[in-house]
């Protein structure tokens, strides 16, 4: 298991490396003086040239990537040109809010998600499983912008029942949250939905109902397991979906989180600031899908023997 | 039979299947008993509706597709035939259990053998775990399963198919039912590993006193095993017989067309073609009038055309044939 | 039971024929499926004839027409600038549509190429473009997106390449494994013990194969380019204004929500419609090409 978990990591090793260095590039041929940016008008090309040189900003791209690599891999990022503060610290600042953003969507996703998925699947084409997989197909296809705005106006505006936007206490947490969660509730509907039909076809299934138990019992202690399993592994996946949707519900919203500081780098093209945030989420979706890797290893019995093997 | 007192006794059970094509009706009134102590044989091609029969009997038929019915079946005294939902899951596991044909995909492959095979106890007798930990312990050495205590934490996946299969008889007898039924229990085995499992069954009859239903299509299985003997056709008992009598004189030409197919070992085997009956099964939706075997009967006669009762040929013997019709044709020869 | 195998021999054309019958057959009875083309037909007509179809001009600013509500003229009201919203959303249908076909199409040629390459030669392509892949799909999509669109500037033609460049690696990921599964089938083992040349048992004999999958691909692929060229335009790093795209629709509407609450809204349903229109024919055209794909 260590092993595995080892060798996997190895593998994620030149998946980042090579990440850094497609959004090193694509962030530096950038057209456009970052410092004459930073300094506005009133900078000297004199003063513009000593800054650009302590900046090293003239050195030559690779030697630039890999002092980038070195500097980060030590956890400096670099200073953003707009707030003149490490980078490091404001996304460290701003990563609490995100992840209680993202595990609070996650949940509700979940509590949604799954829940209906398993009753769509037991009454299998009845009213409700009609009625659950439309709702699923309408969270997928709702942008996440336009639902957020929707709830905003509903629950905020006109009904005065939650606070619109800023984070100052959980009220201002349920809204986002079922705005973010929503959208992948559907997913995960659709997903233990046609999980647990392919696993009620299994053999097994039938031996559980012949020793007697009776159908909750043999989806419960059975079937339920079983089908998780992908279904467990694709919400360590979701990691990546969460982070793309947090960037869209924290500006919405106004939560200082790692992805309104995404948006807000782009506006301002804060360009150290733009590539330590999109570098933070990709490592972040990198370690979901170790995580999921690992949590399936842990799962299935199966899986964890071949990979004794394999090992 | 003659036995007065059998533990299963099965009166007029027929399975339909309703689809998008109409209804099909798989099982048309099928009856017989199990004596005490018994292992009684069905036997079949596939497709001729032995293991419907056993899943009929056990409420396992796919629902809601499938409906079943029967004048009777009692299981010692009990109408299962009334028996609702919540009744029929306390006879299944405990008093009436089943062996599948698959020890491959018939365990959960994410949970570890034990807590599967001693599941019953915790639906019918309510025991805690440590107790069921015993009992398994104690059902893995009597189906000989080697080092049993190793294996009890072991997934499926980890034990071979001869021991999976023992886990699973060991599952069907922890309860200690009245009737088990194997569907194909060796089929899936190589042929050792089946010696070893059929071995381990009689064994269990005589030390434990379970009366066994042995679903096979494999004659030889029937002759090593069984007391009684049901051979079925399209969904029909066509033949009933003790096992001896049945294969010195097998009286429907279904059961002689299967018996000739199999290979004897002291007959030259070069040059000659396996016999086997000529034609297929038919499609249950669209079954001939009258007899079921007569297109692939090489004694049919007109008569055939009429569908003929299951007739009692004296002797605990019967058969679904004209030729043995007392009113239509000679009797059996060589019957006394 | 089975029916008896086709034989080798018998023309192609002939079993094209039939599996095109079968599928456009099993296509036509989903009903979900022939309501998403309804939609889709309806819109693209209307993209297309907006001048026609709209009496309004969708760049005309009428400043004592603002953010009037609902009425005969203005069927769902109009704008902060007095512009008639339906006629906006009209004109965005453009973008919209667009930004769905095109980025698709590239991204699924690129997937579809470097997909077989990599299935068929195997060794070192397929290892290089695999790992490219993995790449691909580590990253956030709107991140890498709205990276592209940082770097090249927000305009349309940059739309295109951000989203084509999110999308060719999940194709290259199927069509991939679909060839690994085709490469050791008996017509191309034939193919490849007569000489055929590599190039042409990839795109004459493999290509044709995947075929159906990319259709499938195809069209469930536009629901997902158009929701993140809104989500992008909402951003404001996608579409700019006078140009109207659903996305930037909703963007700028919000700021009015509170007076005229149909401009924010009505542009969000046009995307969800559209979506879920392109989301039942994807599923429809799932189900028909390939029924073991169902559930």
């Amino acid at each position: 298991m260590l092993m595995f978990a080892l060798r996997r990591i190895l593998v994620s090793i030149p998946v980042l490396i090579g990440i850094t260095m497609i959004l090193f590039i694509m962030l530096n041929v950038v057209p456009g003086d970052p410092v004459a940016l930073m300094m506005k008008e009133h900078a000297s090309p004199d003063v513009i040239a000593r800054v650009r040189a302590q900046m090293h900003l003239d050195d030559p791209m690779i030697v630039r990537y890999f002092r980038f690599l070195a500097n980060a891999l030590q956890g400096d990022l670099g200073n953003s040109i707009k707030l003149n503060r490490p980078v490091t610290d404001l996304l460290l600042k701003a990563f609490p809010n995100t992840l209680m953003l993202a595990v609070c969507a996650a949940l509700v996703s979940w509590v949604i998600g799954i829940p209906a998925g398993v009753l769509s699947a037991v009454r299998r084409d009845s009213l409700i499983d009609r009625f659950f997989m439309g709702f699923s197909l309408l969270g997928v296809s709702m942008p996440v912008f336009w639902s957020a705005l929707l709830l905003q106006y509903i629950f905020a505006m006109q009904l005065r029942l939650l606070p619109v936007s800023g984070f100052y206490g959980w009220k201002y947490m349920i809204l986002p949250a079922i705005v973010l969660g929503w959208s992948s509730a559907g997913v995960i509907a659709r997903l233990t939905r046609s999980s647990l039909l392919e696993v009620m076809r299994h053999d097994y299934i039938r031996t559980a109902r012949a020793k007697g138990l009776r159908e909750t019992g043999v989806i419960t202690r059975h079937a339920l397991k079983n089908a998780l399993i992908p279904v467990v592994t694709i919400m360590a996946i979701q990691v990546a979906g969460l982070l793309s949707g947090a960037v869209i519900t924290e500006s919405i919203f106004s939560i200082p989180g790692v992805g309104r500081i995404t948006v807000n780098a782009i506006s301002s093209r804060d360009m150290p600031l733009l590539q330590g945030a999109v570098l933070f989420a990709t490592v972040l979706v990198i370690l979901g899908n170790l995580v999921a890797d690992i949590l399936y290893s842990v799962l299935d019995p199966r899986i964890r023997a071949q990979m004794k093997k394999d090992a | 039979m003659g036995r007065a007192d059998p533990i299963l006794s099965v009166r007029g059970l027929s399975t339909a299947f309703s689809g998008d094509r109409g209804n099909v009706t798989v099982l048309d009134d099928v009856s017989f008993e199990v004596g005490r102590g018994q292992i009684v044989g069905l036997v079949g091609e596939s497709g001729s509706g032995k293991s419907m029969t056993a899943l009929s009997l056990m409420g396992l038929v796919p629902q809601p597709q499938g409906r079943v019915s029967a004048r009777e079946i009692l299981l010692d005294g009990v109408d299962l035939a009334r028996l609702d939902g919540a009744g029929m899951r306390r006879i299944r596991g405990g008093e009436m259990a089943m062996v599948f044909q698959e020890p491959m995909t018939s365990l959960n492959p994410v949970r570890k053998v034990w807590e599967q095979v001693g599941e019953p106890l915790a639906i019918h007798q309510g025991l805690g775990r440590r107790e069921i930990r015993a009992r398994v312990l104690e059902m893995f050495e009597l189906v000989g399963i080697p080092e049993p205590k190793s294996r009890l934490d072991a997934y499926p996946h980890q034990l071979s198919g001869g021991l999976r299969q023992r886990a699973m008889i060991a599952m069907g007898l922890i309860c200690e039912p009245k009737l088990l039924i194997a569907d194909e229990p060796t089929t899936a085995l190589d042929v050792t590993t089946q010696a070893q499992i059929l071995q381990l069954m009689r064994d269990l009859r005589d030390r434990v006193g379970t009366s066994i239903i042995m679903i096979t299509h494999d004659l030889g299985v029937i002759a090593e095993m069984c007391d009684v003997v049901n051979v079925m056709y399209a969904g029909q008992i066509v033949e009933q017989a003790d096992v001896f009598d049945l294969f010195e004189r097998p009286a429907h030409p279904y059961t002689r067309g299967l018996l000739a197919s199999i290979p004897r070992a002291n007959e030259p085997r070069a040059g000659r073609r396996m016999p086997s009956i000529p034609g297929m099964v038919p499609n249950l939706a669209k079954l001939p009038p009258g007899c079921r075997f007569a297109p692939r009967c090489g004694d049919a006669m007109p008569l055939c055309t009429r569908a003929p009762e299951l007739a009692a040929l004296g002797a605990g013997r019967s058969a679904r044939c004209w030729l043995h019709a007392p009113d239509a044709a000679q009797p059996l020869e060589e019957m006394p | 039971m089975a029916a008896p195998a086709t034989p080798a021999t018998e023309p192609e054309t002939l079993e094209d024929a039939s599996f095109l019958r079968d599928t456009l057959r099993a296509f036509r009875k989903n009903r979900m499926a022939m309501v998403g083309l309804a939609f889709v037909v309806l819109l693209v007509l209307g993209a297309i004839f907006a001048p026609w179809v709209s009496p309004h001009d969708p760049y005309r600013v009428a400043l004592d027409e603002q953010l009037l509500p609902m009425s005969h003229t203005y069927w769902l009201g109009t704008d902060n600038f007095g512009r008639d919203v339906l006629t906006r959303i009209l004109y965005g249908a453009r973008i919209s549509l667009m930004v769905g076909i095109v980025p698709s199409l590239v991204s699924l040629t690129i997937g579809t190429v470097l997909g077989i390459l990599s299935g068929y030669l195997g060794g070192k392509t397929d290892f290089v473009v695999m790992r490219l892949a993995d790449m691909m799909i580590a990253f956030p999509s709107l991140l890498l997106a709205m990276v592209v669109m940082y770097t090249l500037g927000a305009n349309l033609l940059n739309i295109f390449l951000a989203l084509a460049l999110v999308g060719w690696a999940s194709v290259a990921r199927v069509v991939r494994s679909q060839t690994l599964a085709l490469r050791e089938k008996e017509f191309i083992e034939a193919a490849r013990a007569n000489g055929t040349a590599r190039a042409t048992i990839m795109f004459a004999h493999i290509f044709p194969n995947v075929v159906p999958t990319l259709i499938v691909l195809f069209s469930l692929s536009i629901p997902e380019a158009i929701m993140w060229e809104s989500s992008l335009s909402f951003l404001g790093v996608g579409v700019q204004p006078p140009e109207a795209s659903w996305g930037l629709l909703v963007a700028k509407g919000k700021e009015y929500i509170f007076q005229a609450p149909s401009v924010a809204i009505a542009p969000g349903i046009a995307i969800l419609l559209t979506v879920m229109a392109f989301n039942f024919i994807g599923d429809g055209l799932r189900d028909a090409l390939d029924p073991s794909m169902k559930d």
